[in-house]
């Protein structure tokens, strides 16, 4: 038999049985639709949560005194003092995996221009800290290693600290600030970066020299941490390793003593980060797969009755000479046909969807091409088999049999 | 006559209802010559349908001999018998087994979309010289359920002639019909035989035996008669006889 006329017949058969043909569309379509959807959402989340995490430097590495005691924000170590600027020198000096490193030294205290005041943060740092962090200045410089050896009192300040002390829009470099009564002259705005993933304003803070901070603002001799930065992200569990030996025998630690402080990289927190939105993802995968079920069984459902309906049909085209074969074919066109064209639809609506929720939401969403590969195989697969067994059953028949079938 | 065309021997077909056979051919025989008009007679039960459906291989006997042109329909293929199906015979339905939902003209053009010898120019001219011949041509885009039962009737038959079949097995074509449609019907047949197609029409009406020349009659899945007919009636003058209708 020609394939021309057995495309024309399943072309007629399809627009003849419209309800059949949409429901079974309909099937496809939710079922694709969904699984894409919400695969979009989870990848989406876990992405954006990577992306902030690894805009706050993704090789960063820091040492905190005192043992690991991991948990929710710990502050600024506390009140352990194991942590000196000769550990640091001694990492800086041994320490092969790192491309920056700096010492760390941070309080709390009031930022004042004028009669302008806002309860702000300083960090004493050096001037690695900027490839650390990843930050760039909007204005200004950024200090000098000379400068941090003279302990000089010079200031880089955040978009917000410059909101609230600078209310009038004036230019704050150059301009004199005091904080907790010590004047620091600004010398630079860091670039805006905005909250964190976990709710922190990046840009409410007051960098300067650590000697300055350690020696003017907090009066202490020791170190509230140590950032560095991997040589990448790859080397980053290694130089964690390396570092956690360097002070371990800086500190003279027993093969039996814990650390007495704690080395933690990036990495690790992103894949904290990572594996919760894992497990969103797999509760999506969960939901998606049940959508995904429920239409493959909707699909199965109504190919199996509309077939069974239509065992007559297949017994009057066998009476009027039709082959097994050609019957076959012509069932299997057609459901090739409703489930293409309904998996497309699918993907589109997905698609849709997806922007939709993005869009009017504000739901990070990423669409990921395995979820249309999956969900249009998984329909189309369940629409042509169900399409074509119940078919291959009939076209078995005698004709006079399948004509009876009531 | 001349050649035969249909031969059957010994013919048997046995339904199996759980524990019981039903026995509904119990060995029969007869031949039938190319350009015969046979009428099979017989009430209700007696196998007149099964006998049909056999010899329009929609069916196989249980047992016996049927062939066609000294063919032994038992040594064909289901494809094979699919062909015979497609290009030797036409067949008639008692219910009309019309495509729902499908013009007249398409419904008529269902077997020829299995012929692949016909192209679709071909296929559509067939079709609407077949339908003219049933005087439809006026109702051709018409669905099943717009044409009275007459009319689909009609369509069934323009169905079975237009792929130029040698035979034509009707299942009691007239048996929903009024007097006046069922000798339309008849002499539409009586037309068809002349041009030559060997035709058998089942029936349980007398007066429509009486147009064919050969009444063969069942009884229990047995032949109890098979006479000739000496007298052949003309449809077109019986229809003339009738009082005229309004319609
Ligand atoms: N598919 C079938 N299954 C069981 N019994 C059948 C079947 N077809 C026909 N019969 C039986 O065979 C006998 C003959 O039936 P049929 O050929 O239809 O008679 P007719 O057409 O002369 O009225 C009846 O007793 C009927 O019940
Ligand atoms: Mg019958």
């Amino acid at each position: 038999m020609r394939l021309i006329n057995l495309l024309k017949i399943a072309f007629k058969a399809i627009v003849l049985n419209k309800t059949r043909t949409l429901l079974t569309m309909l099937g496809i379509i939710i079922g694709v639709a969904s699984v894409i959807a919400m695969l979009a959402i989870g990848e989406g989340s876990k992405e954006s949560i990577r992306e902030t995490i690894s805009s706050m430097g993704s090789n960063m590495i820091t040492i905190r005194p005192g043992a690991d005691n991991r948990g929710p924000a710990r502050g600024s170590g506390g009140d352990v003092q194991t942590l000196t600027l000769k550990d640091y020198e001694k990492i800086k000096q041994e320490a092969t995996l790192l491309s920056y490193i700096t010492p760390v030294v941070n309080g709390g205290g009031q930022v004042i221009n004028g009669s302008n005041n806002w309860p702000s943060t300083i960090y004493g740092v050096n001037p690695e800290y900027l490839n650390i962090k990843v930050v760039d200045l909007q204005s200004g410089s950024m200090f000098t290693d000379a400068e941090v050896k003279s302990a000089s009192k010079v200031a880089l300040i955040g978009q917000t600290v410059v909101d609230n002390v600078f209310p009038d829009g004036q230019d704050p470099v150059g301009q004199m600030i005091r904080f907790d009564n010590i004047p620091f002259k600004v010398i630079g705005v860091l670039e805006e970066k905005g909250e964190n993933t976990f709710g922190q304003d990046q840009d409410d803070v007051v960098i300067a020299p650590y000697t300055t901070v350690q020696k003017r603002i907090l009066a202490i001799d020791y170190l509230n941490q140590i950032m560095a930065s991997a040589i990448s992200e790859d080397d980053a569990p290694d130089a964690v390793t390396q570092v956690t030996e360097i002070l371990r025998s800086q500190h003279k630690l027993m093969d039996s003593d814990d650390d007495d402080f704690h080395v933690r990289s990036m990495e690790e927190l992103i894949s904290t980060f990572s594996s919760t939105s894992e497990m969103l993802t797999i509760l999506l995968v969960a939901v998606a797969s049940i959508s995904l079920l429920i239409g493959g069984i909707g699909i199965m459902n109504i190919m199996y009755v509309s077939v069974k309906e239509r065992t007559k049909e297949i017994g009057l085209r066998m009476a009027v000479g039709g082959k097994g074969s050609d019957i076959l074919m012509q069932f299997l066109i057609e459901a090739i046909l409703i489930s293409i064209t309904g998996g497309i639809l699918g993907v589109i609506l997905g698609l849709g969807a997806t922007v939709f929720i993005e869009k009017f939401l504000n739901w990070p969403t990423s669409v990921a091409l395995y979820s249309i590969v999956i969900s249009f195989a998984v329909c189309a697969i369940t629409g042509i088999f169900f399409g074509w067994y119940p078919a291959r059953k009939a076209s078995s028949l005698d004709p006079i049999t399948a004509l009876r079938y009531e | 006559m001349s050649k035969e065309i249909i031969k059957i021997e010994d013919l048997t077909r046995e339904f199996i209802m759980g524990a019981e056979t039903v026995r509904a051919l119990r060995g029969i025989s007869f031949t039938i010559n190319e350009g015969e008009f046979v009428t099979i007679m017989g009430s209700s039960g007696s196998g007149k349908s099964t006998l049909l459906n056999i010899l329009g291989c929609l069916d196989q006997p249980t047992s016996g001999i049927y062939e066609i042109d000294g063919v032994k329909m038992k040594d064909l293929s289901k494809n094979q018998l699919a062909t015979i199906r497609n290009e030797k015979i036409g067949f008639i339905f008692q219910s009309y087994n019309l495509l729902a939902r499908t013009s007249a003209l398409e419904n008529v053009e269902l077997p020829l979309f299995y012929n692949s010898k016909v192209s679709s120019e071909e296929r559509r001219e067939r079709a609407i010289k077949a339908i003219e011949m049933v005087g439809l041509k006026d109702r051709m885009d018409h669905t099943p359920s717009q044409l009275s039962g007459g009319q689909q009737q009609r369509v069934a038959i323009a169905r079975s002639l237009v792929n130029n079949p040698v035979m034509i097995l009707a299942d009691e074509a007239t048996g929903n019909l009024d007097t006046r449609t069922a000798y339309e019907i008849m002499s539409i047949f009586q037309e068809l035989n002349k041009q030559g197609i060997t035709i058998i029409f089942v029936t349980h009406e007398p007066d429509i035996a009486t147009f064919s020349n050969r009444t063969i009659v069942l009884k229990d899945g047995n032949i109890i008669q098979d006479k000739l007919n000496q007298k052949v009636q003309s449809a077109s003058a019986e229809l003339a006889k009738l009082p005229k209708e309004e319609h």
